[in-house]
């Protein structure tokens, strides 16, 4: 039995990370949010230039032919740094559900695209979103009409891959005609969300999965891991934050961080996140080797995630005093980002609730 | 792939990443004990707690389990274990095997778990072979002589004296909080025997007998009913100088390799997973006007809720077990594991006398006595009660918070201030 990340791993995290430690300072992150929709092309670019938007798109179809796990790593390194980028659902669910529900030829045209970072897909649950907001499109003659609230990574998207109640999803072109994607200002800057909506747009149909409600499940889960992992990544961030600014401030005469009031604090936080590790590896593996224990596991980590983020984005701004009560730091970037991973995709009583049907423990529906 | 994989960052085949299935060897092992454990589940006692001298029927279970090596496992033939190499994976597959059945696993002693160890480790052979045979069999059980009434946190403050006279050490002074000592045969003491040293170099480790002339145990009844503490007091108690370990001044020494061992006792995964499963059980039979708690949401979901924290901490020993296998420290992942345990144990078990409710609350525990079973109820409120005590004891909360801010963390240790009140420096 082997628990944990291979070497390739870790480098793939390694690279990320100094990459965005050299790029993403402080001051260009601010000055990425500031005004705009938030989402930087330049580092879009950057990202699939570094591999990835083909991390999980096939070797055949030019990608690197990785799994989830690998990407949990990198979500966790984006979350790290709160990278203005759009992965969980152009990188990551996109290309996971092209893969499962197109056709041979669709594949062929879509996922080398993806791959090199051309095409940019959002991916709109129109049904069992889990979240709050309007959800509900209908298909008629092959034109979509319809609208769905609050679609992750949209911004900058070039298409929006709608995955429909009936288990089968529709891709329409964001530019096409009949298709609006509006960004609207977010809680969280580095990642706005968009409401989409469509009046008898032109769509491509993909209905090839054999099995589309696991399909379906299975999108919605990767998705919900790579939100619990970028959770892990940011409140790992502002505990670093918090126990480093801990060491600088002084007040009656020593390092606030030597007052047992704020290392209980800092020690409290860290025993919630360490173990958050595993189970966010062990959900993500799941999902590449261990299907029938992936929904259970994903829905666990997106909700504890959410709880333990929660715990680590209260207390670690607490620690930071006034300061952390301001725009200053920036540390409000990495609250808001755990805030928006914890209610994107269902919050954490919508998970914790599939989790009991998932094991038979719901009447009505076991 | 650009970048990446120019630089060889990445495989050019996708790797399976981690491998959570057992190799050969392994899973030959896991057969092994399943076999073991369906031939002999009649002979299992239906408890082997912490907290009662073993009977006979404990014993004969102790004893199959050192024959087959799934208890005493890595302890080597010549002092009666089975003589394995360590192996973290082998153990966990036992433990975790013995869990899933439902069947006893070895006794958890204070002397199978702590001063076993601490003898392999810096014991003489001489002391290794008098007693780690009967302890692995349960037959020696052992206290722990360690916290005073000024020394609990502060462990190292230990003022109970000892005075060599000639061949032996005269010991006087107090213990507190000693778990086991109205029946253990045997004690391990922290003693000061070098007043003149700075207070971490003045302590000693003696090894003697309960039934030397001089010492008192009193009982300490707890809030869970049952006196599983006592105070001990040694009045010119006599120890031959040869029962100490390691030598004169060396006692915080051994006592931090005892203490490593005891925290390593507090964290196993399998434990929570099968309260999870028995608390369900418990959700699934109990009614509050005639529905089920299980189809209740607000209950349901603090089940859910627990079960996400225990698979966390699940995993993360998975995680620990592979860095340990290489031999990598886990650093910050292995302080955390006592905190995390116990307060996640206490929240389960509050869980549990929760769904009990009022009916519940008729709270009627057995003494000590061989064999006292509680009703189930009593049971879970004696555990809740039994879990806080794991909070406060082996290294508080607060002292593991400590450990991990410092430890863990880099952050400053508390500055020294000036003794207040009685406690002597």
């Amino acid at each position: 039995m082997e628990f944990a990340l291979t070497d390739e791993q870790r480098l793939l995290d390694d690279s990320l990370r100094g990459y965005l430690s050299r790029e993403l300072t402080l001051d260009t992150l601010k000055a990425t949010v500031k005004d705009g929709p938030g989402l930087s092309d330049s580092h879009w670019g950057a990202l699939a230039e570094l591999g990835l938007t083909g991390l999980i798109v096939p070797e055949e179809y030019g990608g690197s032919g990785l799994g989830v796990l690998d990407a949990a790593v990198a979500a966790e390194a984006l979350g790290y740094h709160a990278a203005p980028v759009a992965f969980a659902g152009p990188c990551v669910m996109a290309p996971l559900a092209v893969q499962s529900m197109a056709d041979a030829g669709q594949k062929a045209d879509w996922l080398p695209r993806m791959a090199a970072g051309e095409m940019r897909v959002a991916v709109a649950f129109a049904a069992d979103t889990g979240q709050t907001g309007v959800a509900n499109v209908s298909l008629d003659d092959g034109k979509l009409t319809g609208r769905v609230d609050s679609v992750l990574d949209a911004a900058g998207a070039t298409h929006v891959l709608v995955i429909l109640p009936d288990g089968r999803a529709a891709l329409a072109e964001v530019s096409g005609k009949g298709v609006t994607c509006a960004l609207k200002p977010t809680l969280d800057r580095t990642r706005p969300l968009a409401d989409v909506s469509f009046a008898g747009a032109s769509v491509a149909i993909l209905d090839a999965s054999n099995d589309p409600a696991a399909t379906v499940q299975g999108v919605r889960n990767a998705g919900r891991v790579m939100l619990a992992a970028d959770t892990l990544g940011a409140a790992q961030a502002m505990l670093d934050k918090a126990v480093a600014y801990a060491m600088e401030r002084v007040q009656f005469g020593r390092v606030v961080a030597s007052f047992q009031a704020v290392k209980h604090m800092a020690a409290e936080m860290a025993t919630e996140l360490e173990p958050c590790r595993a189970l966010v590896w062990f959900a993500a593996h799941a999902h590449d080797a261990i299907p029938e224990e992936a929904h259970l596991a994903a829905c666990h980590a997106k909700a504890h995630l959410a709880e333990v983020g929660r715990h680590v984005q209260t207390k670690a701004t607490e620690m930071h005093g006034g300061m952390g009560f301001t725009e200053l730091m920036g540390l409000e970037l990495w609250f808001k980002r755990i805030s928006l991973d914890r209610h994107v995709l269902g919050g954490p009583e919508r998970c914790r609730h599939e989790a009991a049907v998932a094991q038979g423990w719901v009447k009505s529906q076991a | 792939m650009p970048i990446l994989a120019e630089r060889g960052f990445l495989p050019s085949q996708p790797e399976t990443g981690m491998d959570l299935s057992y190799s050969e060897k392994y899973r030959a092992l896991q057969q092994e004990v399943r076999a073991f454990i369906s031939a002999n589940r009649a002979a299992s006692p239906s408890a082997v707690g912490v907290r009662r001298k073993p009977d006979a029927k404990i014993l004969a279970w102790q004893r199959l389990l050192v024959e087959n090596g799934y208890a005493a496992r890595t302890i080597p033939k010549t002092y009666g274990g089975f003589g394995a190499e360590p192996d973290v994976m082998e153990a966990a597959i036992i433990a975790e095997e013995f869990s899933r059945a439902g069947v006893a696993s070895g006794i958890m002693s204070q002397g199978i778990s702590m001063l076993v160890p601490t003898l392999l480790e810096v014991g003489t052979e001489e002391q290794r072979t008098r007693w780690i045979r009967p302890t692995i069999l349960g037959e020696t059980i052992w206290c722990q002589g360690y916290s005073e009434p000024g020394a609990g946190s502060d462990l190292a403050n230990v003022q109970t004296k000892a005075v060599l006279d000639g061949n032996v050490f005269v010991v006087n002074g107090q213990k507190i909080w000693t778990s086991s000592a109205h029946y253990a045969d045997w004690m391990f003491l922290l003693c000061r025997t070098e007043p003149d040293r700075p207070k971490h170099q003045g302590l000693s480790y003696l090894l003697l007998s309960m039934k030397t002339p001089g010492i008192e145990v009193r009982p300490l009844k707890t809030m869970t009913g049952k006196s599983t503490f006592n105070e001990v007091f040694f009045t010119d108690v006599r120890v031959p100088a040869h029962q100490i370990v390691m030598g004169r001044g060396d006692g915080w020494t051994v006592a931090n390799i005892t203490l490593k061992h005891e925290r390593m006792m507090l964290g196993d995964a399998n434990k929570f997973i099968h309260r999870v499963h028995r608390i369900r059980e418990l959700m699934e039979t109990t009614r509050i006007d005639g529905e089920r708690l299980i189809d209740k949401p607000e209950w349901r979901d603090r089940l859910v809720r627990l079960q996400g924290e225990v698979m966390a901490s699940k995993y993360h020993q998975m995680r620990l077990l592979t860095q340990a296998a290489k031999g990598d420290d886990a650093g910050l992942g292995r302080l955390v594991v006592k905190l995390y345990g116990t307060e996640m144990g206490y929240r389960l078990s509050g869980l549990a006398v929760d769904v009990y409710g009022a009916a519940g609350l008729a709270f009627d525990p057995h003494d000590d006595s061989e064999g006292g079973q509680d009703d189930a109820a009593t049971a879970w409120h004696a555990d809740h009660m039994y879990d806080l005590g794991l909070i406060i004891g082996g290294g508080s909360s607060q002292i593991q918070k400590n450990i991990i801010s410092e430890r863990g963390l880099g952050m400053p240790r508390e500055p020294k201030t000036a003794a207040t009140g009685t406690t002597k420096g």
